[in-house]
Parts: structure tokens; C-alpha cells; sequence
């Protein structure tokens, strides 16, 4: 009983997963040494690796990495840092908490495409955006953002969308905080700055290493933002992985080539992985 | 027969009338005017063809693409009716993948506008039926030009336009000289550089399907948009497409545009634009040569090969290109409304012109593209702002990238015709084109 | 031990920094429901219109142009059934391995992560490939399938990590008072996970909600979720934006009501006093 409980409580979540995980993934791999062009079904046959070599040899290949690094990097810091430091804000009451959390959760409730086009047209369109006319209010020369910073644009908002998602898992996390361990050190006479190292942080350990481990997983595939936005440009300022791959797959049609990319944005997707657990992964446990 | 087994033959038959009673089309498409327009008219047809119902799938264009492509090469079945657009339809129809149209006498095929009937044609069979056509016109705001004390021709040349930029370009006072579109994007800033190219007198691949992109009608023509851009454009135009500019445009901050036919309709309508009434039309620039000056856009419907519902849905197309369908909405919304760059006879119509001041200039720039011939060198493809390869999607938007580098200072012009080129015989060497 | 009560410094700092925040962060949203009163010349103009007389037009064109109540029924009930799915499975796996760890149990969640890690993009043909062959194209099971199979492993690291933070003495001493498994699950576990459950539904709940890659390719005329409206509105050529906002607000807003009325269950707290 005691070896086969848990077995059985885990089954149907490994089984289902296994199965959703191998399928594709066979396919994919298959695809990926064959030639496989939707546009020209009939020809299909066996070219070994020649996919994954056109993919990497991509101009824009070596870009691509760093940009989808950068922007994994950049938003799982902003959204990290702001959610604990949102989360510590609305951690005690006060007038208004309910509506306020509403308000701080609701950014990730807009369609990533919509938020993209939010931010495009109203916030930084140098000539109507919400930004230039403060810039100009304040005498400043508006920013043109999606041709000067164009992956920093991209940044701003998608790290808009997910500061919710932190904010709400360390405000959660929040709430099975020893408050009397709390109130005692108070009482000591504790500073806010040494409540924060010694009794904050460590207890949110294990969610922020949770927050970074998803979002790294979502920010890696991130496209329709670019997509909508930028288009990837100027150049390839602002192309990640997961638009060369769309390229491939939904521009081209190349199923082949595409899949080859989708192999390697896996490789990258373990390496960051392998690299974050030796940093955060003691906290999981 | 006997009386009997006539009996159950009839039966049969009647059985199986009344199971195919409702047919049900599944259409896809865009959303543009006149296909939300053709959504809310569907009533109609339903009226005339009770055993035919319409299911309506309407997706942004670029989705739209992708979504039918991937229906209709895997054969997904999904769809009865495609909606796709010149670029598409001689692909398909030389694979085999779209149904043959053919509408009867009275449904008046000559009547198609010739250019862009023979866009959605293949070997002189029609695979699409049009249900909205467009080219490219110059739209200028006369206000301003008059002050400035110029008087632009009907065909106005790029070094004229050029100089009335200079004239008109006025930040301070929130006027930029000339607006144009910088977006990444094969269908949005390479569709009016093309054109620009076209014009140089360049072509995208010679007759050996090498890229021409570092030739000298491509360096003049890149060079002069990134100048022209940089000294009279607004900012953030490297970013800029239709919408984009639209918006500028009827709040007043765009002289001149080159772009869509159908934006003149937005701009002059006094309830979307603040400067509806001061809107003047003209051709499409031309600099060596007015081949290819303008492009050639059509929105068609199409029937996969393997649709179930050919029938239902060849009577659909007919019904929704049809003359009357165009008199229909003249009725029912408003003749500014109707759907065009489809038909001769929508230009003849007196109602359709008190309606649309633009739409001489419009029909004169669709009869002057000719997509089978739209550059001063020849060239093995067909397309005026494109060329019609499956590759093109992919090297339309990595160039795409390049140009609007190169728009934003990122690069030299020299540097990204360079990588362009590369871009481009990388794609088509996997292609198989060359080797 | 009672706190200062009313308005001391510290809380009115507090508060008045808390909302300024807020405000900032909401702004941009806040904007977007203001546009979707606007006309769509008022959404574009230059200075931005902050007082304008509001118009309900482009609600009434949104209902009138596309089947809003399809979509979002189907929006519904594939997020709806997805979400409860994946919680019934997700439950069980995350209470197994944060109360029965063993060696195993970080490289078991790492897999899971890493059922993720291909992007959607990239698989897109196989999966409609499948889904064809299925015959589940444009059907909400396909859709249900495929939510619950992506946000499975989301669930289970979610409430690993809520499950982790309950001490074990708690389950003990309901153990040690003679309670079965499953009475030690109902009337423990659960009510202090609640707090836990919830923010995972409501995540979970969400992504499925906006999910608009699958939504949109598996999907035709019957199955479109509230993704497919909102990717009808933006327009080639043509202003959208008001509409947008418009469409924008009508697929957010039953969210933000399931959302405002579970604030009580999200932060729930536990109760330290039952240790002792």
C-alpha cells in the first residue's frame, strides 16, 4: 500500500503526458529528416540532417538565440522582482485590497495578441501613443520604440502580462506564512530589510523557482507578439527562435524544417533548464 | 418497372432529397468591409436557396493564410469555400488544388475587370471568383498642395513627388511630407517596394530564378525610399503599415500616401477622417518606366478540389460576385459600400460614382496592372507587387526585415541588399530552383 | 496580538503607494475599455480623448457581426472542462509527490516541465495531422484535449508547490486521530489547499481562455473559442481599433467576474493554530 499509493495517485498524470509527449515528438522528429514542403506534397523522401543544417545556418540563427535568451532573461526578472515586490505591498490590509488585487491580476487576462496591438498603437506609436504625448508634455522627444528598441518593446510587454501571473502565485504563497514568526520578530525589533531576508524571501523560495521554471517555459515560444508588432524587425532586432520557426512553418510551409527548429528550440529549452536548476533547484525541493 | 419497386425508387429518391435538404457551406474569410458586408447580406442567398445554410469563418489575413494552406495541403476538409487572394491562386491552380469555376451566361464573366480576372486565372480557366479588387494610387491632400503652389499631373513622376514633399513637410506643425509603409512583411512594406522596384525598372528574379536584389534599379529604388522616408516621413514609419498610416492620415498628418485603392475610401469619409474633403488622386509614381508602377490585389473565393459541396458552393460564388449581389448592397447599405475593383459594369454605374469620388482614379490604376507583365526586363513569374512561388512568404519577410533596417538607420542600404540577396538565394537554392 | 488600529502613517503610506501602482499597471488596460466606448475616429485622435460622450455602437456591432454567444459557450466549456480535467489529475500527482517524495520526484517534475518545451509552432502539423485523422477537427474535444494535456504540467508544478508549503504535522495528527485517507484528504487537505487550488484554476483557467494558437488552427465554424472573435477584428485595412477594444472587453469580462468572485478562495489562509 505504502509503494503503491502514490504510483497510482501519479499514473494518470505521467500516462496522459507520456502519450501527449511522444506522439508529436516522433512525428516531429520524423518530419525533420525527411523533405516535407505542404506546398509540394509529392515530394517527400529521406535527407538525413539537411534540414537541421539549412536551420542553423539561418543569417539570423545566431540573433535569434540571443534575443530569445534576452527576453527570457529580461521578463523573468522584471516579473520576479515586481511580483515579490507587489505581493509584499498587498500582503496586509488595507482600504480597497479586494479591488485592488482584481485590477493587478487583470493584464493577464487580455489575448497576447490584443495586448501586442495595445501597446503598439496606444502606448508607443511615436505620434499618437500615450507615451509620446507625455514625452512631448514634458518636453521631451518622444521614443520611437518599435524601431529604436524594438526588442525592449517586446520586453515591456510581455513582462506587463506575466507580472499578474508572479504576483498572483507569491501573493498565494504569502498566505501560508508564519504570521506569528512574523509578528515575534517585529516585536525584536526587526527592520523591514532583515524581515525581508530572513523571513520573506526564503519562504517564497520554492514559488519564485516555480515562476521562473514556467515562465521560462512559455517565454521561450513566444512569437505572436513579435509577429504583430515588429514583424521581427528592424532587421532581425527582435526575431527569437520561435519566429524563425513560424517563418519555416507558417510562411514557408516547410513542415520539415520547421520541425528540425522545434528539435532545437527543445535542446535550448534543456540547456536553460539544466543551468536554471543549478541555480534555483535546491529551492524546489 | 412495376408499380412497386417505382414506388420504393421514389421513395428512395425523396428520402434522399429531403436528407440533403440543408447543405451546410463553411466559409472562410477575411475581414474586410466587404466581407463583414457579404456576412450581414447572406440572408438573401439563404432566402433564395433554402436547402443551403452558410457558416461563416472569418480570421485576420495573415492567420487566414496560414490556416487555409494548412486545410487545404493536408486536405483537412474543413472548408467548402476559401477565400484567397491573388497570390495564391496561380499556385494553387497550377497544383490542381482549387476548383475549375465555371458560372453561366448569365452570370457575365466578361464583365470581370480583364486584369484582374486573368490574376485569378491559370492557362485561361478562372479559379477565383473576385469579390474585391484593389490597386495602388498616390492620395495627396490638394489643400496643401495648393498652398504650396503645386499642381500635380495625373502621373506624376517620383522626382515630383519627391519635391512636393519637400514642400509640404511640416512637423512643426504636425504635417509630415509623405507617409509610406515600413512594416516587415512581404504583403506590407514589400508590396509598395516592390512596386518602387517594378518602377526602377528592377525585377525580383531574372529568367533563371537568380535574385537580382543588389541590381541598380533595386539600389536607386531602395536608396531614394530610404531618403525620401527619412527627411519627409513621420516617425516610426519603420514600423508603419496600412492601419497605421490611416490613422495618421485622417487625423491630418500625412501630405501625400502611396497605397491600397481602398484607402481612399476611408480617408474620404467624413466619419472616420478629419480631412475627408481635402483629398486629391493621382496614378501611382512612376520612375524609369510605368511598368509595374501599381499593384494588383484581389480578394477571390475558391473551391478546394475536394470540397463535398461543389455545387452549393459554385452557386454561392456566383451569387456573391454576381452583378446583382453589387446592386444588392447598393440597395440594402449604401453605394459607397459595394464592393469593388471587381466589375465593369459597377463603374458605369451612376450611383456608384456619385458615391465614390475615387473611383475613376481606381479603375484606371487596376486597368493599367497587368501581373503578367510588370516588369521592364522579363521576368518567370507572375505578380506585380510579389512574385507567385510558395518561397516568397519567406523571402518577402526576411528582405522585409532588411529594408525596414535599413529605413531605421540599422544598416546601409548597400548592407541590406547584400543580406537580402543572400536571404533570397538561400531560400531558393533549397528550393531547388537553381543549384 | 492586535495591530494599531486606524489610520496609522504606515497604512496610509501604504495605501496610497499600493493604488498609485495599480493605477500605473492597469492603466493600459484601463485605456483599452475606454476605447471600446469610442468611435473610431475617437480612438485614434491626437491628443488622446479621456472625456468623450461614450457610445454603445460598437458593442451592438460586435453582437451583430459575429455569433458572440457561440464563442464564448465554447469558450467556456473548453476552458471550464479543461480546467476541472486537469485538476482532477493534476491533484493526485502533485499530493503524491510533495507528501511521498522520493529521489525521483524533481527529475518527475522536470520531465513534466519538459513536455512543454517544444514550441506549439513547431508541432503544428503533426497535431492537425492527428487531430484529421481523429476526425476531431473543429470539435470543443479536441480543444478540451489539448488544454488539459498543456496545462497539466503547469497544474501539478502549481500545486506541488502549494501542497509543500502545508506541514506534514498537520496530516499527521489528523492521521494519528484514526482518520482514513480519504477523510484525512477532505477534511485537511483540501480546505487548506484551497487557497492553492484556486489560483491554479484561475491561472489555468486563463491560459485556456486566451489560448489562441490551437483555438484557431483546429477550429473552424463550430468549434471557435473567444480567440476566434477577437482574431476577426483586426482588420487588413480598415480601423478596428475601437472594435477591438470592444471584442477585446466582451472576451475578457467573464473572466474578471470569475475572477473577482473567487478573491475570497484565492487567498485563503491556513491556520497555524491547528498545529498546536
Amino acid at each position: 500500500m505504502n509503494r503503491f499509493l502514490p504510483r497510482a495517485l501519479l499514473a494518470p498524470a505521467v500516462v496522459t503526458l507520456f502519450l501527449w509527449m511522444i506522439v508529436p515528438l516522433l512525428m516531429t522528429i520524423y518530419f525533420s529528416v525527411i523533405r516535407y514542403n505542404l506546398m509540394q506534397p509529392g515530394e517527400v523522401g529521406f535527407i538525413g540532417l539537411e534540414n537541421y543544417q539549412y536551420f542553423l545556418t539561418d543569417p539570423s540563427f545566431g540573433t535569434a538565440i540571443v534575443n530569445t535568451l534576452m527576453l527570457l532573461a529580461s521578463v523573468i526578472a522584471i516579473t520576479v522582482i515586481g511580483g515579490v515586490a507587489l505581493a509584499l505591498l498587498i500582503d496586509e490590509p488595507f482600504p480597497g485590497r479586494a479591488l485592488v488585487r482584481v485590477l493587478l491580476i487583470s493584464p493577464f487576462f487580455v489575448m497576447p495578441t490584443v495586448n501586442a496591438l495595445l501597446w503598439k498603437h496606444m502606448m508607443m506609436n511615436p505620434i499618437y501613443g500615450v507615451f509620446a504625448q507625455v514625452s512631448r508634455f514634458l518636453g521631451v522627444q518622444p521614443v520611437d520604440w518599435m524601431t529604436d528598441l524594438p526588442l525592449f518593446s517586446v520586453i515591456l510587454m510581455v513582462a506587463w502580462q506575466w507580472l499578474p501571473f508572479a504576483t498572483l502565485i507569491f501573493v498565494t504563497a504569502l498566505q501560508s506564512m508564519n504570521r506569528e514568526q512574523l509578528e515575534a520578530a517585529r516585536m525584536d525589533g526587526a527592520t523591514y530589510l532583515q524581515q525581508l531576508r530572513y523571513l520573506y524571501v526564503p519562504h517564497l523560495g520554492r514559488s519564485i523557482a516555480v515562476v521562473i521554471m514556467i515562465e521560462m517555459i512559455f517565454l521561450m515560444s513566444i512569437f505572436a507578439e513579435i509577429y504583430t508588432t515588429t514583424g521581427g524587425g528592424p532587421g532581425d532586432a527582435s526575431t527569437n527562435l520561435a519566429f524563425l520557426i513560424f517563418k519555416q512553418a507558417l510562411l514557408n510551409f516547410d513542415a520539415g524544417v520547421a520541425s528540425a527548429g522545434a528539435l532545437l528550440a527543445i535542446v535550448l529549452a534543456n540547456i536553460v533548464a539544466i543551468f536554471l536548476i543549478r541555480m534555483i533547484g535546491k529551492n524546489l525541493d | 418497372m412495376n408499380l412497386r419497386s417505382a414506388f420504393a425508387l421514389a421513395f428512395g429518391l425523396a428520402v434522399a432529397g429531403v436528407s440533403n435538404a440543408a447543405t451546410e457551406l463553411v466559409i472562410a474569410t477575411v475581414n474586410n468591409g466587404h466581407m463583414i458586408e457579404m456576412q450581414k447580406l447572406t440572408k438573401f442567398f439563404e432566402q433564395a436557396n433554402p436547402d443551403i445554410k452558410v457558416k461563416w469563418v472569418t480570421l485576420e489575413e495573415g492567420v487566414l493564410r496560414q490556416r487555409v494552406t494548412t486545410d487545404i495541403a493536408t486536405k483537412g476538409g474543413q472548408f467548402d469555400i476559401m477565400t484567397i487572394g491573388m497570390y495564391e491562386t496561380p499556385i494553387w491552380g497550377k497544383k490542381g488544388w482549387l476548383q475549375e469555376l465555371k458560372p453561366d451566361a448569365a452570370y457575365d464573366v466578361d464583365d470581370l475587370l480583364p486584369s484582374i480576372r486573368q490574376g485569378l486565372s491559370v492557362d485561361g480557366k478562372l479559379y477565383a471568383a473576385p469579390f474585391y479588387g484593389e490597386s495602388s494610387m498616390l492620395m495627396y491632400r490638394k489643400d496643401l498642395a495648393d498652398k504650396a503652389g503645386v499642381k500635380l499631373s495625373d502621373h506624376p513622376t517620383w522626382a515630383q513627388v519627391k519635391d512636393l514633399a519637400a514642400k509640404i513637410h511640416n512637423p512643426q506643425a504636425g504635417v509630415y511630407g509623405i507617409c509610406l509603409r515600413g512594416k516587415p512583411g512581404w504583403g506590407d512594406n514589400m508590396a509598395f517596394l516592390t512596386t518602387l522596384v517594378n518602377t526602377n525598372g528592377g525585377q525580383w528574379f531574372d529568367m533563371s530564378w537568380k535574385p537580382q536584389l543588389e541590381s541598380k534599379p533595386w539600389k536607386d529604388a531602395i536608396n531614394f525610399y530610404v531618403d525620401l522616408l527619412n527627411k519627409y516621413g513621420p516617425p516610426g514609419s519603420s514600423a508603419n503599415s496600412f492601419n497605421e498610416i490611416l490613422a495618421l492620415y485622417n487625423e491630418g498628418k500625412c501630405g501625400m500616401w502611396v497605397d491600397a485603392t481602398i484607402a481612399a475610401s476611408f480617408i474620404t469619409d467624413p466619419k472616420q477622417s478629419k480631412v475627408a474633403d481635402k483629398v486629391g488622386f493621382a496614378q501611382a509614381p512612376v520612375a524609369v518606366t510605368p511598368k509595374g508602377a501599381n499593384w494588383l490585389w484581389a480578394w477571390a473565393l475558391a473551391i478546394p478540389a475536394g470540397s463535398k459541396n461543389q455545387e452549393a458552393a459554385q452557386k454561392f460564388i456566383a451569387w456573391a460576385t454576381s452583378k446583382d449581389y453589387v446592386k444588392l448592397v447598393g440597395k440594402e447599405t449604401g453605394w459607397g459600400s459595394v464592393p469593388t475593383g471587381t466589375r465593369k459594369s459597377t463603374y458605369t454605374n451612376p450611383d456608384f460614382l456619385k458615391a465614390a469620388k475615387f473611383a475613376d482614379a481606381e479603375k484606371k490604376a487596376i486597368d493599367s496592372a497587368n501581373p503578367n507583365d510588370s516588369t521592364l526586363p522579363k521576368s518567370p513569374y507572375v505578380g506585380v507587387q510579389y512574385a507567385a512561388i510558395p518561397e516568397f512568404q519567406a523571402i518577402g519577410i526576411a528582405v522585409g526585415q532588411q529594408m525596414s533596417a535599413a529605413l531605421a538607420g540599422k544598416v546601409s542600404v548597400d548592407q541590406a541588399l547584400k543580406t537580402s540577396e543572400n536571404a533570397a538565394d538561400r531560400e531558393m537554392k533549397k528550393a531547388g530552383y537553381y543549384k | 496580538m492586535a495591530t494599531a488600529p486606524g489610520l496609522s502613517p504606515a497604512l496610509i503610506v501604504r495605501t496610497v503607494i499600493a493604488w498609485l501602482v495599480t493605477l500605473v499597471i492597469f492603466f493600459p488596460l484601463g485605456w483599452l475599455v475606454l476605447t471600446a466606448f469610442k468611435t473610431e475616429l475617437q480612438a485614434i485622435s491626437v491628443p488622446p480623448q479621456l472625456f468623450f460622450t461614450p457610445t454603445l455602437d460598437n458593442f451592438v456591432e460586435v453582437e451583430r457581426r459575429s455569433d458572440y454567444l457561440l464563442y464564448a459557450k465554447n469558450s467556456l466549456i473548453t476552458s471550464v472542462v479543461s480546467t476541472l480535467l486537469g485538476l482532477a489529475i493534476a491533484l493526485p500527482a502533485a499530493y503524491s509527490m510533495a507528501f511521498f517524495r522520493n529521489r525521483w520526484t524533481r527529475d518527475l517534475l522536470m520531465w513534466m516541465l519538459s513536455t512543454k518545451m517544444m514550441p506549439a509552432v513547431g508541432a503544428l502539423v503533426p497535431i492537425y495531422v492527428l487531430a484529421q485523422t481523429a476526425g476531431l477537427l473543429d470539435t470543443r474535444t479536441a480543444l478540451i484535449i489539448v488544454f488539459t494535456l498543456s496545462n497539466l504540467p503547469i497544474m501539478v508544478w502549481m500545486l506541488y508547490s502549494h501542497m509543500r508549503d502545508i506541514p506534514h504535522e498537520i496530516l499527521e495528527a489528523a492521521r494519528m486521530d484514526g482518520a482514513t485517507l480519504w477523510q484525512e484528504f477532505r477534511r485537511v487537505l483540501l480546505p487548506l489547499a484551497m487557497g492553492g487550488l484556486f489560483s491554479t484554476g484561475l491561472l489555468c483557467l486563463v491560459l485556456a481562455w486566451n489560448e489562441a494558437f490551437w483555438a484557431l488552427n483546429l477550429t473552424a465554424a463550430k468549434a471557435g473559442t473567444l480567440a476566434a472573435l477577437i482574431a476577426s477584428y483586426s482588420s487588413p485595412e480598415g480601423l478596428f481599433w475601437a472594435k477591438l477594444s470592444c471584442a477585446s472587453l466582451m472576451a475578457i469580462a467573464p473572466i474578471v467576474v470569475f475572477g473577482w468572485f473567487s478573491q475570497r478562495q484565492l487567498v485563503q489562509g491556513l491556520t497555524f493554530g491547528a498545529v498546536k
